[in-house]
């Protein structure tokens, strides 16, 4: 391994002699995000080299909208709200899953199946499945969905907060932060979309798109690949994560949630409204939304609590920058989603970083 | 009789009358048999041989109360004589007070009871006193146990924080993360098959023959919630030094390390029930890992880290397998597993 | 959120699966890889499998996954 990893920083330490300037490369996807801290990457990287952490968290991501309305059935009596573990302490406006009293009943999940499964064992009550994340956890998703039309399974909705990853790299680079020279891109959705899904990026913006997986010598590598590709001046798609992505990617779940959702304009916190970034449920499938079940919307409203999640999830500042941070804002004492959540830039940073 | 013998627990067996003796007598007192304990006095009477003592307790609501390679009554043993132990002293007697739930069953008490005989017995401590209650249905998850401990402290062993220094270095036992992840694992709703299994031990054995035979042991802690990162946080907490250890040279099974990865958990903030984190000044530590892995519950200690001197906040700091460098911080209470 | 480790299918019944990483066995559903066959090593992610694992790849790009072998053969014995 060292071996490679010595091939690995040679690469980059020649990139940065041959660019002579600073380097940024962006990974959009949390569990990039986490990797890279719990193994010390930054440490092993030059100086000109920054990492920035983009909006890869699909917990962080989330809109206050969102959270408030999954709240809003929290004072109901007659739901089972079954969520990942993850969104149990995002904080709403008052209060979140974890600490807010309530008539429903909440239970974490690891799985749809698990959230089908509470329906079919509690007639009774309707269950509502808080689905949240990117293309990697919608199929899983669109999956449940069928399997609730197919049986007859009435008392189960979701309530579809599922994210598109590319529409937020292009955002980004139209605008919010077009000082990104390459992207890490995320594994696991790869899997899913395949690697070649990226190419756009690469054509329309002439950045390289490096496909990683989440060990660090699989990140390492990724970052070399991406330097090398910067020295030569020309950028690429490259997949490094051969064992489980292809260029084509896994057509059984894009066919599977090309049949139960479709893309809608939708709210991503920080990024605000975007175009065909989100997952609705189709119109055969409708029966099965929450917002439609429970005339819920999930509009975002005011944030005045001098919250930055937005600027750090763009990568434009440091979570240190943020003046709550670790100040106010804790994961004891979260203020916004990023620190919250396991994946979110600042509960990254403040677990395995230096919070002076 | 036996045909009035209930056979689950009732409220009455706790309310000191005459099932509350029947209980003692029968159930209970078969398992612990010592001087002390048989004259079933108010206190236990007992002749130390050394008026320096250390003196702890603990108590124990673990759920499930059987796992693989323990249960709530072992580990009300080894937890106690593990404080002990690390303290540097020789644990010699416990007392155990049940708070013992409505309608648990009979049986399940007796296993419990048998684990908690064996284990003192294994040892060589004696449940000297003890004091049992019954609570309503509902108030406790089948049992809760809590253990008070004495020890007779080593000669010349006095384990202190003040006597760490730079250049110290930082030993474990064993493989870490056994036992949480076992836990883990049994869980509702995370259930899954393993071949995991708790490392619970009582450590006094191994401890002992390291107080008594080599000089340098500076400090010693049992690393039970929160891991090695609790230990080494506390460790260095408002202190003129800093701690560093290497992801390589920390021990872990292979099946724990998946069983966390797939959770999402840290192994190194995850709970041990038979693993120490000592100190030992650097012309002792060959030493001391010899005589660990000389012994069954230490075959695979190994030498982790050193006491640094640190810059200007004392940390915890971990070189991570790929050359890296990372903060280990103090871990925040309850680790919920990342899902997906 | 994209926690996902690769496991051998060791029981497959339809599209029910049970997959085993280093001695740790969990349910997983193959309805999204219908080319899954017992034996086979498979990614899985919240409960799913989705993708197959080529095990020579697997072996470069994952640490523990390169110990399998060793594991396989030791049982999980780190000591003698």
């Amino acid at each position: 391994m060292l071996d490679r990893i010595a091939k690995a920083q040679h690469l980059i330490d020649e990139a940065c002699q041959t660019l002579d300037r600073e380097i940024t490369i962006m990974e959009v996807c949390g569990t990039h995000t986490v990797s890279i801290f719990r193994n010390g990457i930054r440490s092993t990287l030059p100086e000109r080299v920054k990492l920035l952490s983009g909006p890869g968290c699909p917990v962080c991501v989330t809109d206050q909208g969102y959270i408030d309305a999954v709240l809003e059935l929290t004072k109901r009596d007659d739901c089972i709200i079954a969520t990942y573990g993850d969104m149990i302490r995002v904080p709403g406006k008052a209060g979140s899953l974890e600490t807010r009293s309530s008539n429903a009943d909440v239970r974490v999940v690891l799985s749809s199946e698990d959230a089908l499964q509470l329906a079919r064992d509690n007639r009774g009550k309707t269950v509502v499945f808080v689905a949240v994340g990117f293309e990697t956890t919608a199929p899983a998703t669109a999956v449940a969905v069928k399997e609730a039309a197919d049986e007859g399974i009435e008392n189960f909705c979701i309530l579809s907060g599922h994210k598109l990853v590319l529409p937020a790299m292009r955002a980004l680079l139209s605008g919010m932060n077009d000082r990104v020279d390459g992207f890490l891109c995320p594994g696991h959705v790869s899997v899913i979309i395949g690697a070649g899904a990226f190419r756009e990026i690469v054509d329309d913006f002439g950045r390289p798109c490096v496909v990683a997986g989440f060990e660090p010598l699989q990140i390492i590598e990724g970052l070399a690949e991406i330097c090398r590709q910067l020295s030569a001046g020309q950028p690429e798609l490259k997949s490094i994560y051969g064992a489980v992505v292809t260029d084509k990617g896994n057509v059984a779940a894009q066919d599977i949630i090309a049949e139960c959702f479709e893309a809608a304009d939708g709210y991503w916190r920080g990024l605000g409204k975007m175009a065909q970034s989100t997952l609705k449920l189709k119109e055969a499938y409708k029966r099965f939304d929450g917002f439609e079940r429970f005339g819920l919307d999930d509009v975002p409203g005011e944030d005045d609590s001098g919250c930055r999640c937005g600027e750090v999830l763009c990568g434009l500042i440091e979570p240190k920058q943020c003046g709550l941070f670790a100040t106010q804002c804790t994961p004891q004492t979260p203020v916004g989603p990023c620190m919250v959540s396991s994946e979110g830039t600042c509960a990254a940073w403040y677990k395995y970083g230096r919070r002076d | 009789m036996a045909n009035t013998e209930p056979e689950r627990i009732l409220l009455a067996h706790g309310g000191g009358g005459q099932l509350t003796n029947q209980l003692i007598r029968e159930k209970i007192l078969p398992h612990f048999k010592n001087a002390s304990l048989s004259e079933l006095g108010d206190s236990a009477r007992l002749d130390l041989e050394s008026a320096s003592i250390c003196f702890t307790t603990d108590s124990y609501v673990v759920k499930p109360l059987f796992f693989n390679g323990g249960d709530i009554g072992k580990l009300a043993v080894c937890g106690t004589v593990n404080d002990l132990a690390v303290a540097g002293s020789r644990p010699v007697a416990l007392t155990l007070a049940l708070i013992v739930e409505e309608g648990l069953e009979l049986r399940v008490l007796e296993r419990i009871l048998h684990s908690i005989g064996r284990t003192a017995q294994q040892n060589g401590v004696s449940i000297v006193t003890g004091d049992t209650k019954t609570v309503e249905r509902g108030s406790a998850d089948g049992i809760f146990i809590n253990t008070a401990g004495i020890g007779i402290r080593l000669e010349g062993a006095q384990p202190s924080l003040d006597k760490i220094a730079v250049g110290d270095r930082i030993l474990v036992n064993g493989t870490l993360g056994d036992h949480g992840m076992t836990i883990i694992s049994q869980r509702e709703g995370i259930r899954f098959e393993s071949q995991l299994e708790s490392d619970c031990a009582g450590l006094a054995d191994l401890t002992c023959s390291l107080f008594e035979n080599v000089p340098g042991v500076r400090f010693m802690r049992d690393a039970t919630r929160g891991g090695l990162a609790a230990v080494l946080n506390e460790m260095v907490e408002g202190a003129n030094y800093g701690i560093e250890v290497s992801e390589a040279d920390i021990p872990i099974k292979p099946a724990v390390q998946a069983a966390a990865d797939m959770l999402g958990f840290d192994v190194l903030a995850i709970a041990n029930e038979g693993k120490f984190v000592a100190v030992v000044s650097s012309d002792a530590a060959d030493e001391c890992l010899r005589r660990c892995r000389a012994h069954p519950l230490g075959r695979d200690a190994a030498l982790i880290g050193e006491v640094v001197p640190s810059q200007d906040l004392p940390l915890v700091e971990l070189r991570t397998k790929v050359g890296g460098k990372r903060i280990v911080q103090m871990p925040y209470g309850r680790e919920l597993p990342r899902i997906c | 959120m994209c926690l996902a480790i690769p496991a051998r299918i060791v029981e497959l019944d339809a599209d029910k699966a049970m997959v085993d990483a280093m001695g740790n066995r969990f349910k997983a559903k193959t309805t999204l890889l219908p080319e899954a066959k017992l034996g086979d090593v498979v990614l899985v992610h919240a409960g799913f499998a989705i993708s197959l694992v080529d095990e020579e790849e697997a072996k470069k790009t994952w640490e523990l996954f390169a110990e399998i072998e060793n594991f396989e053969k030791t049982q999980n014995k780190l000591s003698g």
